[in-house]
Formats: C-alpha cells, structure tokens, sequence
C-alpha cells in the first residue's frame, strides 16, 4: 500500500471525527512513514511497519471519550438523498425512542453507581456521628444526675466508633469496585461502537 | 503484564525518551526499542495523553522540506520523572520481600 492509499483510509475510517483531531492524526502517521523512508525503507515497507489503517483507527476512537465518540459515530459520513431525510422523520418515533431509552438505560446505570456509593457513605457518616453523640453525652449525663444512662449511652457511643472505623473499610472498597465496573462498563458500551465501524 | 501498569510505565519511558533533549515520534521509538518495544499506534496517544496533562510540549520544525513534530518535556515532565524513580524504590524493597526465601528462618 502506498502512503496516500494509507492516509485516504485512515482518514475514511476516522471520519467523523472532528478536523483537528482528523488532522493531528494524519500529520503524525504521515510523519511516521516519511521517518522511516529516510530510514532507508522503501513507501511500501514503512507503511506496512506502521499497521494497517483499520487496526489504528481502532486505537485512536478506543482512546476517544464516550461523547466524543458518539458524536463522530452519530454524524453522517456524507450527505444524504432526499429519501434517507424522508425515512428518518418517518422512523423517529421508533429510532428516536430506542436511542433515548439506550441513553436512559446508559444514564440510569450511572446514577445507580452513584447513589449506592453516595448511600453508603451517607450511612458512614450516620454512624460516626451516632458514636460521637453517644460518647459526648457522657459528661451532661453526670452533670443532670442521669450517671447510668449516661455510661450505657458511652457504650452504645463506643460500640458504633467501632463500626464506624470497620464500615469505614467496607465503604472504600464498595467505592472502588462499583468505580473499576463502571469504567468497565463505559469500556464495552465504546467497544459496541468501535466494533460495529470494524464490521463494515 | 497488568495493562493499567505497563500503561504508566510506557508514559514515563517516553518522558526519559525526551529528557535529554527534544526529540521526535519515530527517534523515541527507535530509543526505546532496545528496552521495551512500542509501536507506533500505542506511542501516539501516550503523546496526546502526557500533552493533555502537560508534562510535555509540541512545537513544529522544518525538516527535509517537512514539518516535523518535536516533544519537549516540561518541569512537570521532569517531576513526574523524579516521582516515578521514588515509587520504584518502594516497589523494589517489596520485590526484595516477595522473592527472599527463609523470611523467619532469619530472625530465629
């Protein structure tokens, strides 16, 4: 494959993309070729040694935020026949409701993550602040006369310091985990549209 | 090797390919290869990640009748260096732990 072959599919695989990023792209690529032909590679062999197109254009939307992402994938690659204009205001009612529902589900899922992390923590803090009650009672409960309810709120106070310190264990590797799997997610929700464009 | 690992090591195998002096896509690959083989599709968006987060910079000069792009690292470029060298030394007293044989009959 020559260079220009190359960089034409690469740039075909890419569009969508926006222009700089389109660009920055080609330029490095182009660079890398014409690197190695100084190199004392022949057009062909520096371009093999470089991939093939599909192979990094993969790399460069795997690299890509999800939005971004979206957006290049979403755009349309050329412009469209009248009748393509006509089915797509005829068949929004179905495409437009299956989109917004994969987005709601997308967004649902992100939510969830969160409110459990945030629960989690919010029961954290209502634990810790119980022990600390329970404990600072301690003292007014003397001073009104109250000495046995006084020390037996202290235990209490002292038990949930303790569950306090071991929640606190168990809220940090929940976060952690519910975070990895969401990356995770993100991961293979992209890795839906990269493989698609492959596939084409 | 852990994919999250070797990813941060690459970044800081591409500033120490810079470290010295200014250099460009296909010279850092070049450096590298006796160390740790990257291509050119995994060096291309360590590049925009380390600009993105400005430990390096990237200004065109001509060569050959071409623009050629040139990466210069920058002070934080350099700290994350000195950064990464302080967290090998930790990782090697643990590598030091892991791979010692007899642990107890030592201290009995």
């Amino acid at each position: 494959m020559k260079k220009n072959e190359f960089l034409a599919e690469l740039r075909g695989r890419l569009a969508g993309l926006s222009e700089a990023d389109l660009n920055r792209s080609l330029d490095y690529y182009a660079e890398m070729i014409d690197d190695r032909m100084e190199d004392g590679l022949s057009e062909e062999e520096a371009v093999n040694a470089v991939g093939t197109p599909a192979e990094i254009a993969n790399e460069i939307l795997g690299e890509m935020p999800l939005a971004k992402l979206v957006k290049a994938r979403v755009k349309p690659k050329g412009r469209m026949t009248a009748w393509e204009v006509v089915l797509l205001i005829l068949g929004s009612p179905l495409w437009l409701a299956l989109l917004l529902t994969l987005f709601a589900a997308v967004f649902s899922l992100y939510i969830a993550f969160w409110a459990v992390i945030i629960s989690l923590w919010a029961a954290e803090l209502a634990l810790g602040t119980a022990a600390l009650a329970g404990i600072c009672v301690l003292p007014v409960a003397i001073t009104q006369g109250n000495v046995w309810a006084g020390i037996a709120l202290f235990g209490a106070g002292l038990v949930l310091a303790g569950l306090t310190v071991f929640g606190y264990y168990g809220c940090l590797y929940a976060s952690k985990g519910l975070c990895v799997f969401c990356k995770k997610m993100f991961r293979f929700v992209k890795g839906c549209f990269i493989r698609k464009e492959a596939v084409q | 090797m852990d994919i999250q690992l070797k990813r941060g090591l690459l970044d800081v195998c591409v500033l120490a390919a810079i470290k010295d002096e200014d250099s460009y896509g296909y010279q850092i690959i070049k450096d590298m290869k006796p160390y740790v083989e990257i291509s050119e599709s995994t060096l291309y968006p360590i590049l925009r990640r380390l600009e993105g987060a400005e430990l390096l910079t990237v200004r065109n000069a001509e060569h050959n009748g071409r623009l050629r792009k040139y990466y210069h690292i920058t002070d934080l470029g350099l700290a994350r260096i000195e950064e990464f060298k302080e967290e090998w030394k930790e990782l090697l007293s643990i590598y030091e732990f892991v791979t010692k044989e007899g642990v107890r009959n030592e201290e009995e």
